[in-house]
């Protein structure tokens, strides 16, 4: 009888190509996804080292941080030009690095363009089951397919292009457990929202965690997505959601998927992909679904999260001294006052987007709260980025633009958008967003710039209303 | 890599502690699409001061840093390394160095020596008028009035700089284990590899 595993312990396993004394494996890597901001200085690399790229199947490069979410191309299907030289440079680096490597390529006018995140799970690129690398923190994203996936520095990027192999030692295993129903109008971002708040911004460091539980099977694919998309949020190296029939069926003719007797042993593979009965994970947090309401941030960090029917936090009610003087400065940052009912609180920007919360039933969620409604008049900025060009003809099929334009807000190009201050959506100094991305640090979304977290429908709800609000009392 | 066996000539009297990344390569150099070039902007606050020490003629080109304790707190962009490797420094000797940046110095080849505060300051006086010799091998610091300071440093990191080894490098030895494991791989799992599109 074989020991019983986790399901991290499982992949793990599967993908040891060899291991040293010290207990540092070299570990094979399936899927590995480049865009243009992390990769040009590893492509560099290669190219003084006279090295070349060991798979270059295995490799799928997407740009999406830097491009700019206007139009793309002129009446003539020229490109309009990026207005930032070093953003253009850094896209036209990628456009020459990917062929010059043979590595396909899903370029900026490319309906398939999209967020890596995004592009990954929608092509069948990312499987259950796999080793997925990325030069970016949110690759964990891929996780909520059952995919041991990572964010990657730039050096590990050239090591896995030259090698398709990292060197690393075996992290802690955590569950997550979620058990229950949640009630209306809570969402995956809710969830892993909640969870970021019990678990602490550090709480997951050296873990992989697997999110288990009634509340998690329940969720759909995107859903996962979302789930595991904030691992890092609360820490975690990685976060996993156990591969079930409603990921075989996400899956399922997507185009870089396997095919025909493929498909058959992929997934008669894939079943296997579960924490065995009496395997043992290094800790455990339970949490039950229905404490979840749906949630906001207050400050500058991911785990200062609240219900929306929450107040802002005193920073003398925390215990720890640094946490006191954190949440102090968060809130000088954020110019809130403790006490002050998160519903009373006004928004200027709304941003829905981002790795997280750009997939189309992300979409749907934020149109229904829309629909026949007008955003309020102090929102300056509203803007609507779907997360790939398959999801922007998607929603546009189901006329979810139409919805979003007749709300008065913009409908984008696909990118990371306000997600990051590194293309030209920005948040300006001392404006505050009501937005679906991932983190709310001091900057991210502009210099200045005031973020609060939340789902897509709670983002629509604060488009509405002008202010951050309970999306119970719209979908009622 | 080129490997790492001695580094001897002149010596930034530095000498700064809590020298955090962003002081040694500003946020606005990380949009740049090369690990070269970087050197331009290394220490670019502190080189706004006249008469700094980094654009002084007498050590311009100098192949050693000599910092305080802790440098290369902060952020963990790599650009740190990539930008002092590109002003020419091929060690930085301090009291202590960043777990992060030191990782990064080693990915890159930059040999960072740790040394107790005392020779630290003894080395800041050498280095204002003649040059510190770094031998790897026998891990010892010493300068042309006798001062012979030793120092420890992870075997494994040692033998990777003597030998030029980078992680790559290291991997690539291990060619066949990879090549044996796609091999398996192809039999056992042969629907992973992706379809074209």
């Amino acid at each position: 009888m074989n020991q019983p595993r986790t399901l991290y312990q499982k992949i793990w396993d599967a993908h040891v190509v060899s291991a040293r004394d010290d207990g540092t494996c070299l570990i094979f890597i399936d899927r590995h996804l480049v865009h243009e901001v992390t990769s040009p200085q590893a492509f560099e690399g290669l190219r003084a080292a006279g090295r070349t790229v060991r798979r270059p199947d295995l490799t799928l490069a997407v740009p999406d941080h830097n491009l700019p979410t206007t139009a793309r191309r002129d009446a003539s299907g020229a490109r309009i030009p990026i207005a930032d030289p070093e953003s253009a440079q850094q896209l036209e680096a990628l456009e020459a690095n990917a062929p010059a490597f043979g590595i396909r390529y899903i370029g900026d006018a490319d309906r398939e363009q999209g967020i890596v995140h995004v592009v990954g799970p929608e092509q069948g690129f990312s499987l259950p089951g796999t080793t997925i690398v990325c030069g970016d923190s949110h690759t964990a994203c891929h996780g909520g397919l059952g995919a041991l996936a990572f964010g990657i520095g730039t050096s590990e990027v050239e090591h896995v292009l030259a090698t398709q192999t990292l060197q690393l030692k075996q992290s802690k295993s955590m569950e997550v457990r979620v058990e229950g129903e949640v009630g209306p109008g809570v969402t995956a971002k809710d969830i892993v929202l909640h969870i970021t708040g019990v678990l602490g911004a550090a709480g997951g460091t050296g873990y992989v965690i697997e999110y288990t539980g009634s509340a998690i099977r329940a969720l759909s694919i995107e859903g996962r997505l979302t789930v595991s998309n904030m691992a890092i949020e609360h820490g975690a190296r990685a976060g996993l959601c156990a591969p079930d029939e409603k990921t075989f069926a996400y899956l399922k003719g997507r185009p870089m998927a396997p095919k025909g007797a493929d498909w058959d042993a992929a997934v008669a593979y894939w079943q296997t992909l579960k924490t065995d009965p009496g395997a043992t994970y290094d800790k455990v947090v339970v949490i039950d679904a229905a404490d979840i309401a749906p949630s906001v941030t207050w400050g500058t960090s991911p785990e200062d999260v609240v219900p929306i029917t929450g107040t802002v936090p005193d920073p003398a009610s925390f215990a720890d001294p640094s946490k006191q003087e954190a949440a102090a400065k968060s809130l000088v940052y954020m110019g809130l006052e403790p006490g002050t009912p998160l519903r009373e609180v006004e928004v200027q920007n709304i941003f829905i987007g981002s790795c997280t919360n750009s997939r189309i039933e992300d979409l749907r969620a934020a149109a229904a709260v829309l629909k026949g409604r007008k955003k309020a008049a102090n929102i300056r900025w509203g803007i609507v980025v779907p997360g790939s060009g398959l999801v922007k003809s998607q929603a546009e099929a189901e006329g979810l633009d139409r919805i979003f334009i007749d709300a008065g807000l913009e409908w984008r190009e696909p990118g990371c958008s306000a997600c990051l201050g590194m293309n030209p959506d920005k948040v300006p100094a001392g404006e505050r967003c009501a937005s679906t991305s991932n983190r709310n640090f001091v900057g991210r979304q502009g210099p200045g710039a005031r973020t609060h977290l939340v789902s897509p429908a709670m983002a629509a709800a604060a488009a509405v209303t002008g202010k951050l609000t309970d999306v119970r009392e719209l979908i009622a | 890599m080129n490997p790492v066996k001695t580094i001897e000539g002149k010596a930034y009297p530095f000498g700064l502690k809590n020298v955090d990344t962003d002081v040694i390569i500003p946020a606005a150099w990380l949009k740049t699409i090369s690990r070269s070039g970087l050197g331009k902007g290394a220490f670019e606050a502190l080189r706004k001061e006249p008469g700094n020490l980094f654009d002084s003629a007498e050590y311009a080109g100098s192949p050693i840093l000599i910092a305080g304790d802790n440098f290369g707190c902060g952020s963990s962009r790599e650009h740190a390394a990539w930008a002092l490797a590109d002003m020419g420094i091929q060690a930085v000797i301090a009291p202590s160095f960043s777990d992060i940046f030191s990782g990064n110095a080693f990915k890159n080849g930059l040999l960072t020596v740790v040394l107790p505060q005392e020779a630290v300051d003894r080395l800041m006086e050498v280095a204002k008028t003649d040059s510190i010799h770094i031998d790897l091998e026998n891990q010892v610091v010493t300068t042309p009035f006798q001062d012979r300071f030793t120092f420890e440093i992870d075997p494994f990191r040692k033998h990777c700089l003597l030998h030029g080894l980078d992680e790559i490098g290291l991997t690539l030895a291990s060619s066949d284990a990879i090549a044996a494991y796609e091999t398996r791989l192809n039999t056992e799992k042969p629907w992973l590899a992706p379809q074209m599109i």
